[in-house]
């Protein structure tokens, strides 16, 4: 064989932030499998508090180069880490960091949110003996750290081939988290076999988008698959397909209008910590990777694509907004409403303009912090058995009824992240809201700001009501009750500190959002 | 002049004929006389048991067994065109490899440690 063969250069402290998380995962495999039982759940979180804390610092040390250079290419042109790379990488880092602290919390019942032994079949005798022996899922911590790993990378790939393999990286543990839920372990499972089935064929979908396109432009790269869109001739049927295909992969992942089906099912059947990582985390990075793909590939085939576009963008709020109105368990309320706000957040990624870049880098942080803290609420509300015991989470909304005269501050708290989800004035949420639906204006796509701004309208109905159920409304009296009692758990700290952050997110980046935008209006500029 | 295509398309054209229509035509025509042995499961050369209380579940261990399967099969399926280019490949390839052979051993400690080796 005559040599073709060069070995790549590779510019390692470009990577820094996806080498430390990757690295505190497979720490993590072997902290699984030599730390004694008893400090395992210990040193698993020291460890991944401090790889996501240090990859987020990571992130900053590298901030400076990219604004000077404006991004460069590693591994060959296999990572791009330009700006909206490195916001996303540091969006996932930090939200990382705070839905860890939900997921570690045991509360005061000494029980964290994940089933003792995952592998027992639900109600046997055997997950009994797991539960009074105290076992403890502790993989769960590397799970998280391979699926932000992915996370990080999939917003960064320069070629098809790593954006999948990143895809699948951050899907298989979510899929295999989502099925780890300590109650209601019907339904976690299947909300697991739900999301598996279904996001390996999305996946299957996005791969023969990669086979089509490269049969199109000979090239997995994006910036010859871009160049290929105005060059090539006569293979305009299999760009379009292959393009459509990717899209399909992508919009599934970010639960949009008609892929969306999996999102109500799995944010209920999932442990609600990790629900709420996967409502901050996975959002920002596959819509970080579907603004590279939109901003980078399709520019030149806008006028093509652009009503099928606008038509997910219309039904995703529709759907989201309208089915939300219906819904009576608080998880599936908040899966709508996260579809709701994908929708939301398309506004800007289909206004292809450098203010459209801007305003989805600011919503996935201001919507991802206030989804880890409204998540992080819903593990406290607890049902009480008639003995006494806790049981696991009140989610029907009756039971939620004079919350706010038992728990003031929770219900506050609770109440401060709808009213942020519903777009008020001095919350992250309307700035969010704001810069997307102007973004969506400059770049033509007026219509879509009014539907936008009509479906807030709507939603504004169902994040109120629940405020009003938890205020305004009288307790029904101990014999009326339909269900179980219900009571707010004491955290063991953790969760009170996340839940703390992500509302302090949440006045901050209402009340002052310049400078975090100002930062993302330096970033949002991607490198071919 | 015939576009090149065409007996590609005749071809797979045949093809679906045959498949489909042999089906058809051994379900239109074809004898039906159901007895019991033709009504059971088919298993291979063995007596067809009923399923087992709680869903026919089977031990957990052939999982295992398949797993470690995996982590030595993707092993060999990188360890291969990696040894054909060897010289080729050079340092950069070795200590790739190298990388790559650390990796897969860590979930094979993890499952030697926790007990997936043991049958019993």
């Amino acid at each position: 064989m005559t040599g073709g063969f060069t070995a790549p250069q590779i510019d390692w402290a470009q990577l820094a932030p996806i080498i430390i998380v990757l690295g505190a995962g497979v720490v993590g495999v072997l902290v699984e499998a030599f730390v004694p039982r008893g400090v395992r759940r210990n040193v698993q979180l020291a460890l991944t508090l401090l790889a996501s804390a240090g990859a987020l610092i990571a992130v900053a040390a590298l901030w400076s180069g990219v604004r000077e250079t404006g991004g460069t290419s590693v591994v060959g042109g296999s990572i791009l880490l330009d700006g909206p790379a490195l916001v996303i990488q540091g969006v996932v880092a930090a939200l990382t960091l705070i839905a860890l602290l939900v997921v570690a919390d045991r509360t005061e019942t000494g029980e964290s949110a994940f089933a003792p032994a995952a592998a027992a079949v639900p109600g046997s005798d055997y997950e009994q003996l797991a539960r009074r022996a105290g076992l403890e899922q502790t993989e769960v911590f590397p799970l998280i750290m391979f699926a932000a790993g992915g996370m990080m990378i999939f917003p960064a790939a320069g070629d098809l081939l790593t954006m999948f393999v990143a895809l699948e990286v951050l899907s298989l543990p979510l899929y295999l988290l989502s099925g780890l839920a300590r109650r209601r372990r019907l339904l976690s499972q299947e909300a697991a076999m739900k999301y598996f089935l279904l996001g390996a064929f999305a996946s299957a979908f996005f791969l023969f988008g990669v086979g089509l396109l490269y049969g199109f432009a000979g090239s997995v790269r994006l910036d010859a698959i871009a160049e290929a869109t105005t060059t090539v001739v006569g293979l305009d049927p299999l760009m379009l397909a292959g393009v459509a295909m990717l899209l399909v992969g992508l919009l599934f992942k970010i639960g949009a209008v008609p892929f969306h089906s999996w999102t109500p099912d799995v944010y209920q059947g999932a442990p609600t910590p990790i629900t709420g990582f996967m409502a901050a985390c996975t959002k920002a990075a596959a819509f970080g990777a579907l603004l590279r793909v939109v901003y980078v590939v399709v520019p030149s085939i806008v006028w093509d694509l652009r009503p099928a576009l606008w038509a997910v963008v219309i039904l995703t709020m529709a759907v989201g907004t309208l089915v939300a109105l219906v819904q009576t368990d608080v998880k599936r309320i908040l899966a709508y409403s996260a579809i709701a706000h994908t929708g939301f957040i398309l506004t800007g990624v289909v206004a292809l303009t450098s203010s459209g870049i801007t305003s989805v880098l600011f919503y996935v942080l201001a919507y991802g912090a206030a989804s880890i803290g409204i998540f992080a609420i819903v593990t406290l509300v607890r049902e009480v058995g008639p003995d006494g015991v806790v049981l696991g989470e009140a989610t029907h909304l009756s039971q939620w009824t004079g919350l706010g005269r038992s728990n003031p501050w929770l219900a506050v708290t609770f109440s401060l992240f709808l009213l942020s989800f519903a777009g008020i004035p001095l919350t992250a949420g309307f700035i969010a809201k704001f810069t997307a639906f102007s973004a969506a204006v400059e770049g033509g796509a007026t219509p879509l700001a009014i539907a936008g701004a009509v479906a807030s309208a709507i939603a504004v109905f169902f994040y109120v009501r629940i405020i009003v159920l938890m205020f305004f409304t009288d307790a029904p009296r101990a014999g009326d009750r339909t269900g179980a009692e219900v009571t707010v758990v004491k955290s063991e700290g953790l969760t009170t500190v996340a839940i703390a952050l992500t509302a302090l997110l949440t006045v901050l980046l209402g009340v002052f959002p310049s400078p975090v935008l100002d930062l993302m209006a330096q970033a949002a500029k991607f490198i071919p | 002049m015939t576009n090149p295509y065409v007996p590609i398309l005749v071809m797979m054209g045949v093809a679906g004929v045959m498949a489909l229509g042999g089906v058809a035509a051994s379900a239109i025509i074809g004898p039906k006389r159901y007895n019991r042995a033709k009504l059971e499961a088919y298993e291979c050369g063995i007596q067809p048991t009923p399923h087992a209380v709680g869903g026919g579940r089977f031990p957990i261990k052939y999982y295992l067994v398949a797993m470690t399967f995996i982590i030595f099969d993707i092993e060999v399926v990188f360890l291969y065109p990696w040894a054909v280019n060897f010289t080729e490949l050079a340092m950069f390839g070795l200590v790739a490899m190298m990388g790559f052979l650390f990796l897969i051993t860590v979930p094979f400690v993890y499952e030697w440690r926790r007990g997936g080796f043991e049958w019993e």
